[in-house]
Formats: structure tokens, C-alpha cells, sequence
């Protein structure tokens, strides 16, 4: 009975002052959505970091870091320092535990979009997110030489459509300097969006790349070597390094022991990561960023409580009289107590359930933004048991911090009584 | 139960135990359904005395009993409860909580007091014997009803204050000042109103004042000066 009149109370208290309790509420929810959102966006992020690549068993590469092959070959970031020959890509393709290679050949760009030479196995076996295949938004897979396929972002950010003709650069500076202008490419097809790098890729035929190289030599167009598009389709364009290989197996447990033989491979320093071993040491490095935006986010929820925490303890002055009327109706200074953690606990549960519609609202606005302009594609789904922890911490936060203010009531009520001496 | 409805005895009290005493009270007695007006200039020690009536203070020396139960021998939550059951209070101005309604300001008693809340039940129900106290108090609903009791008038909210030191029917009302802010019409009318619902409930009602005009209807008039040693120190 008295805990239901001390609700009431509460309830009455804090709708009399609905201005100050209101910005007060206000302010909470922000901080809930804040740190809910930062939350939401780190395992999002990270979920799609992780969902970058899939299917793919090994990686390889030359020599070199795993987190440095990871970034090169899939994250398209960096440059690789050496390159694997032919002949040991056909040694690992033709590995008996090897059930599909795919090479890469990266090194060229298209108005600052990574150009990725590879074979059309790429398309059949690239997998990401939950093992989802490449599909085509429009067109299809490269077949002539000069066939391009393009990535979702590369169609948007530069206009192009099935049949355009582009340019590419040698290189990976701008435009212009050292372009392959007298071999232009056909966008032959567009995939479709992945939320991954290869939104951002310009997909050639290996053979493309040497095609496009065919009349250059140390990185400098030889004069008099031009040698005419027609002709080139009729050369012999086999390649002489890759840049990296993925490589599927034949058993998952054949693996490891394939990762160690690539590790050991007589004709030339080799490395073969395990994707998710290596996004998982590249995420790791990312930790630090990480502990820093939750402490910002932490540090955000504590001001908001600090601000309620100040609004009922300016309050209490000027309610020293109301909390004396409740002690000369038989109010216990401990019933005063409980209204003050009532009322901060009240204000803790509305700022955090406002906190979670905001963030809801908040998600569907930024979706469409953040999907179009960092291809991170948020699903919004009923709060985890994560968010309904921090949820719950926010809230037990806010209870004992208002014993802050409730112990200066209790200790006014105490010396108050039924009068107050103003 | 016979015997006097408040009785202190011995009763000294000060508020740091290097200063002199507020109160030194040999005997006070209130017969029960007694009009007690308790006359004293403002520090005289009336808040002290309503305190220790109410259980809030506690005598460094004396008993303070009521209704027979000594109040030192109760725990303070126990004084809390003692005090909600048995005793109604009027002071002389912000009586009321502000973000209630008159009617919920009236029951806040019974909120404390399950003994109280009964008695307004079996007397026809908490929201209706709000009413009519108020209705008796010359506050009909069209009056209070919809309206914060902020915007109320002052003797408004004292005759509001009055019903519910009033309701449930504690044995003893206390009223400090109740009239001060008043004019001497109003404080006319409610001095009225206060001794008639203290007839109907039976209540013993102790009235205190520095005001010696208004001691007139009283069945009995003290100065607090007469009866406390220490007043004369103080002064």
C-alpha cells in the first residue's frame, strides 16, 4: 500500500515538474541512444567486417603479414610488396586437397576504384556474409578481353551502366598520367550490392591486366610498342605473376595441412591465412578504437545521470516543505527515500525506453544513408540480450545514483520534521 | 482507555546539548475530547512541543505520552506509524502538496495510516468522505475539483489542510497557526468549521497560537510561557 502511494507520488512529483524532469528525461534518452547506437554499430560493423569474405578457405600470398595479405587481397588497402609467379599458382591449383583457385591480380585503378584482375571463377566462388554468392545486378561476367564487371558502388558513384566504356589508369593514382587510354574496357555487367570491397572493384580478366601492360616495361610506356587493341585479343596473355590466390578445399580439414604445405613451398616464400583468423587478428587491432568509443559512450550515460542527479538535488530546497507535509501524515524518512530513488529510477527507465525508441528511429533513418555511403547495411532487430544488459545497467545506474540526492532528503526530513524553518 | 488523551511529564529538550533548554515541561495534561488553546509567541518552543507530540523529536529527559503509549519507547519507524494513526495535522501555511489534487491531499493520511484509510472506508468510502469533509469545510466539489491546489486560495487550502487532519478520525488534531494567514473573517469561519468537525469525531484539538484573541471557544487556555520552565531563560 505505502510502496503504491510512494509510486503515485513519484509519478505525480514528476509530471508536476515535467519542463525540468522532461529535459532531464530528454537528455537520458539521448545518452541510452548514444550508447546503444555506438554499441549496434560496433557489432555491425564488426559482423560485416567479419562477413567480408567467406567460403574461402586459404588466402595466399607472398610472404609478407597476414593482417598485410588480408588488407591487399580482400580489403583492396595497400599494396602488395611481392608477387606469387604462375608457376606456383598452377602448383597450388593443381594441389590434390585444392578444390578451386582463384587468382587476383590487383595493381591498376579506375578513377580511384581498385581494378582486380582475376578469372571468372571469381564470380563462382566468392562468397560473403553468410556464404552469399556474387550476383548481377545487369549484365554478365567478363567474356571478351576488354569485358569490365563492376562493383555496386563504382556503378553509382561514377553513372555507369552495361556497355559504357571506361578508361583504366596504371597504377593507383588519379586519372590521366599514365592511363591505358588506347584500350578502353566495356562495363560488360554490374554486380549487384554486397556491403563488401567488391562494390568498390572494377573486375577485369587476368589476361586484361597483361593485355593492358603488353606495351610497357618497368613501368613506363615504351615508345613505338603500341601495340593495337585487335591484335592483343590475338596474343598469347598469359600471365606471369598473380598478387595473391583464394583458394577453396576439399575438405575442411584439409586446411591446416594445406596452409602448412603453402607455408613450406620449396619455389618461393608463400603464405596462406585462414580469413577468419585473419580478420579476427585485424579486428583486434581495431580494440583500441573500440574501448575508446565505449568509454566515450559510458562517459556520455554518466553526464546524463549526473544531470538528473543535479535536477533532483536543486529540487530538494524547494520541496523541503512538501517532504515535510508527508512526514506530518506519517511519511517515514525512509518512505522520502524511496521517493528519490523512485523518481531517479522512474527517470532512468523512461530515459532508457525512450533511449531504445530513439535509436529505432534513429536506425531507420540513417539506414538507406549508411548502407549508401559506407555500405554497412544495419539490421534492425529486436534489442539482444546485450542491449537489454546495458538496458538494465543504465537503469541500476540511475537507481543508485539517486540515492544521492534521496539521502540528502532523508537526512533534510530528519532534521526538518514536520516544520521547516526557513 | 482512561486518562488523559496527552500527557508530558518532566519534559526537557534542546537542540545541542551545549545550549540551554527550549522546553522544561513538570506537566501538561489534554483530557480527551478536550479544546486546549496553547498560547506562546513565536520561539517560544511551540514547534518543539507539536515535534515531540508528533514522535519526530525525542526528550533528552520526561515522558511524553499519548493515548497512554509512551513515544520513547517506540522505534522511530513505530512514532511514524503511531503518529499517522492517531494524530491529525494543520500548520500555518503550505500544508498541502503541490502537485496533488485536494482530494488526494485530504487521503494522504489514509495512504499512511490503514487504520485511518478503514475508517474513511467504513464511513462511506475514501473519495466520498473526502468530499464531504472538504463539502463541510465549506469547499464543495465545483470548487476544488480540476484544480491544482496551488490555485487555491490560502484559506482555501487551510480549511483543505483541516479535512484531512481530520479524516479517518485521529483522536488528537493538532493545529500550529493554522488561522495566521488569514483575515479575521475567514479565520472566524474556520475556527468554526475545525470545532465542529472536532465535536462530530470526538477529537481532542490542541490549537496553538501566538494569537490571544482567538482563544475565546476554547474549553481551556494555556500560555505556553505558564507551563514551560524554560521560556523564561530563552527570553
Amino acid at each position: 500500500m505505502t510502496f503504491g502511494t510512494i509510486l503515485h507520488l513519484t509519478w505525480r512529483s514528476l509530471r508536476n515538474r515535467r519542463a525540468t524532469a522532461g529535459l532531464t528525461l530528454f537528455a537520458l534518452a539521448v545518452s541510452v541512444m548514444l550508447v546503444l547506437g555506438v554499441e549496434k554499430l560496433r557489432t555491425e560493423a564488426k559482423a560485416s567486417f567479419a562477413n567480408t569474405i567467406s567460403g574461402t578457405d586459404l588466402i595466399v600470398g607472398a610472404r609478407s603479414g597476414s593482417v598485410q595479405l588480408l588488407l591487399y587481397s580482400v580489403f583492396r588497402i595497400g599494396n602488395a610488396t611481392n608477387n606469387i609467379s604462375w608457376s606456383s599458382y598452377q602448383a597450388l591449383a593443381s594441389h590434390p586437397d585444392v578444390a578451386w583457385a582463384v587468382p587476383l591480380s590487383l595493381g591498376d585503378s579506375h578513377r580511384g576504384f581498385r581494378v582486380l584482375g582475376t578469372t571468372a571463377d571469381y564470380f563462382a566462388h566468392y562468397r560473403y556474409g553468410r556464404r552469399h554468392a556474387l550476383a548481377f545486378a545487369g549484365g554478365k561476367a567478363f567474356d571478351d578481353l576488354f569485358d569490365a564487371v563492376i562493383g555496386a558502388e563504382v556503378a553509382r558513384a561514377l553513372g555507369y551502366q552495361v556497355g559504357d566504356a571506361i578508361v583504366v589508369a596504371h597504377g593507383l593514382g588519379g586519372e590521366g598520367f599514365a592511363a591505358h587510354a588506347d584500350k578502353p574496357f566495356r562495363v560488360s555487367g554490374i554486380l549487384a550490392k554486397t556491403g563488401t570491397p567488391v562494390d568498390r572493384t572494377v573486375h577485369v580478366s587476368l589476361r586484361a591486366i597483361e593485355a593492358i601492360h603488353v606495351d610497357w616495361r618497368g613501368g613506363a610506356r615504351q615508345p613505338g610498342l603500341g601495340v593495337p587493341a585487335d591484335r592483343l585479343r590475338g596474343m598469347d596473355l598469359q600471365p606471369r605473376q598473380v598478387t595473391a590466390v583464394l583458394l577453396g578445399v576439399k575438405s575442411r580439414f584439409a586446411a591446416f595441412k594445406l596452409q602448412r604445405w603453402i607455408n613450406e613451398y620449396r619455389g618461393e616464400p608463400l603464405l596462406a591465412v585462414l580469413p577468419g583468423v585473419a580478420l579476427q587478428e585485424l579486428w583486434d587491432l581495431m580494440g583500441t578504437a573500440e574501448a575508446a568509443l565505449a568509454a566515450v559512450s559510458i562517459a556520455v550515460v554518466a553526464a546524463g545521470l549526473l544531470g538528473m542527479v543535479t535536477m533532483l538535488l536543486a529540487g530538494l530546497n524547494e520541496r523541503r516543505r512538501e517532504m515535510a507535509v508527508l512526514r506530518a501524515v506519517g511519511a517515514r524518512p525512509l518512505h522520502l527515500f524511496t521517493l528519490l530513488v523512485c523518481e531517479a529510477t522512474a527517470l532512468a527507465v523512461g530515459g532508457a525506453l525512450i533511449g531504445l525508441g530513439l535509436l529505432y528511429l534513429a536506425l531507420m533513418a540513417a539506414r538507406p544513408l549508411l548502407d549508401a555511403h559506407f555500405g554497412l547495411f544495419i539490421d534492425i532487430a529486436a534489442p539482444t540480450v546485450r542491449d537489454l544488459t546495458i538496458l538494465g545497467a543504465v537503469v541500476l545506474a540511475g537507481a543508485m545514483a539517486g540515492a544521492v540526492p534521496a539521502f540528502r532528503a532523508y537526512r533534510q526530513s530528519l532534521a526538518d520534521g514536520m516544520m521547516v524553518r526557513l | 482507555m482512561t486518562g488523559p488523551v496527552i500527557r508530558l511529564e518532566g519534559v526537557q529538550f534542546r537542540w545541542r546539548p551545549q545550549e540551554s533548554p527550549v522546553l522544561d515541561i513538570p506537566l501538561l495534561e489534554v483530557e480527551r475530547g478536550e479544546r486546549l488553546f496553547l498560547q506562546g509567541p513565536s520561539g517560544s518552543g511551540k514547534s518543539t512541543l507539536l515535534n515531540l507530540l508528533g514522535g519526530i523529536a525525542r526528550p533528552e529527559a520526561g515522558r511524553v505520552e499519548v493515548l497512554g503509549r509512551d513515544l520513547a519507547a517506540l522505534s522511530g519507524a513505530a512514532r511514524d506509524a503511531f503518529r499517522a494513526d492517531h494524530v491529525g495535522f494543520v500548520f500555518q501555511m503550505f500544508n498541502l502538496v503541490p502537485y496533488l489534487s485536494a482530494v488526494e491531499n485530504v487521503l494522504l493520511p489514509c495512504r499512511f495510516s490503514a487504520r485511518r484509510r478503514r475508517a474513511a472506508e467504513a464511513a462511506g468510502g475514501l473519495a466520498s468522505e473526502a468530499r464531504r469533509l472538504l463539502g463541510h469545510m465549506g469547499l464543495n466539489e465545483n470548487r476544488v475539483d480540476g484544480r491544482t491546489v496551488a490555485e487555491l486560495s490560502v484559506g482555501q487550502q487551510q480549511r483543505v489542510a483541516a479535512a484531512r487532519a481530520m479524516i479517518g478520525g485521529p483522536e488528537i488534531v493538532i493545529a500550529d497557526e493554522p488561522t495566521s494567514s488569514l483575515d479575521a473573517e475567514a479565520q472566524e469561519r474556520f475556527l468554526a468549521l475545525l470545532f465542529d468537525e472536532a465535536a462530530r469525531t470526538g477529537a481532542t484539538l490542541l490549537f496553538v497560537s501566538h494569537d490571544t484573541r482567538l482563544g475565546g471557544g476554547f474549553g481551556r487556555a494555556l500560555a505556553l510561557a505558564d507551563i514551560n520552565r524554560a521560556s523564561a531563560v530563552a527570553a
